[in-house]
């Protein structure tokens, strides 16, 4: 059985092989799980917002697209694994209410993603697969052994990618 | 001084708390009403929680909920939001409807739209004692309604505490219908800035 780690809101955990990441219900929040293809060493982040620069309190980096994806490259880094191997699956990004109001809350699931996709670019970190936007929940594990993001959802299946 | 949810003292959370007490209350009378049954309250309970602990609030991030969520604007900012654990919202709505309680298939166009007239209800009946109380002016949103994994729902007004923090303080109050069939809960969660004006309302901050 392998090792199952549980990664929280505004949280990052990174593991060398084997093991499960695995983070819950994630809904306008963006998860990016990352792979180096070599040596199976995984990072797992659960962002809640776009960018630091906007904000009063960066104590804790996780909770941004921006920071947390350095951090986790970072520490990913440390566990032997190799910038030019990394690849990123992501998933969230949703709009779990449908407001009539327009407000900037709204919108924060789709800024997120294209925050979290700004960032991957800058560093060079090519995505190979996302399951992001829509309305619902979702739950995600991803599998060192092989890089895979299995997506659970209520009423809306399961997939891998 | 700007100021700070770590800072509050015990005087301040049962301010908070008679607050949950008072919104709740009125909201649980109109349920009692709605239903002709009796239902009870809980002590409301204030916390201030870290967001990586959030999703374990309602006793699981993966439980299928019902949340009617509002936004609150006026003289104080943010959001009420309403949850029901699914069964309990196929119980609520089977007998506001007058259907048989057991009935639990996927809830059809009418239950939905009674199942947000209740949740509208509600979260009035709250909202209107909380502003009676603290003589503040507070108007709410039309409500939305969103059938999901709790963790995600409660991701929504947790993502607003995150742009001037690293937790979230929520008041929650769980009702009871009298045979405990139904269980819901209450959170209110202002804005940080809120909770200021709230507290410095009923007297207790300066």
């Amino acid at each position: 059985m392998d090792n199952i780690i549980r990664v929280g809101m505004a949280d990052l955990r990174s593991s060398r092989h084997p093991c499960i990441l695995t983070t819950l219900g994630l809904g306008s929040c963006v998860g990016i799980a990352l792979y180096d293809t070599y040596t199976k060493v995984v990072g797992l982040a659960h962002i809640m917002l776009p960018s630091s620069a906007q904000s009063r309190n960066k104590s804790n980096i996780a909770k941004f697209a921006d920071t947390a994806i350095e951090k986790l490259v970072e520490d990913m880094l440390k566990l032997g694994a190799n910038r030019r191997h990394l690849v990123a699956k992501i998933a969230g990004g949703a709009q779990m209410f449908a407001f009539e109001d327009s407000s900037e809350m709204i919108r924060i699931g789709a800024r997120n993603v294209i925050s979290t996709k700004e960032k991957l670019e800058e560093l060079k970190i090519p995505i190979l697969a996302e399951d992001t936007g829509g309305n619902h929940g979702r739950t995600i594990e991803l599998y060192s052994c092989d890089g895979s993001l299995l997506i659970k959802t209520i009423g809306h299946g399961v997939k891998k990618i | 001084m700007v100021f700070d949810i770590n800072d509050l003292n015990n005087l301040h959370i049962d301010v908070l708390r008679e607050i949950g007490n008072i919104g709740a209350g009125n909201a649980a009378t109109a349920l009692a009403k709605m239903l002709g049954r009796k239902v009870d309250m809980e002590v409301p309970k204030v916390r201030i929680v870290e967001f990586k602990d959030v999703s374990d609030i309602l006793g699981g991030a993966e439980m299928s909920v019902v949340g009617i969520l509002l936004n609150v604007h006026g003289d104080i900012k943010g959001n009420i939001l309403f949850v029901l654990q699914i069964d309990a919202a196929h119980i609520l709505v089977n007998m506001v409807l007058g259907k048989p309680l057991e009935n639990i298939d996927d809830f059809n166009e009418l239950e939905i739209s009674a199942l947000k007239e209740i949740g509208n209800i509600l979260t009035g009946s709250y909202i209107s004692a909380l502003s009676a109380l603290t003589g503040l002016d507070i108007k709410p949103s039309v409500p939305n309604m969103a059938i999901d994994m709790a963790g995600a729902i409660l991701s929504v007004p947790a993502i607003e505490f995150g742009k001037v923090g690293d937790t979230v303080l929520y008041i929650e109050t769980e009702f009871k219908e009298g045979a405990n069939r139904v269980i819901g809960d209450f959170f209110l969660i202002p804005d940080v800035e809120s909770y200021e004006t709230m507290l410095k309302a009923l007297g207790v901050l300066s």
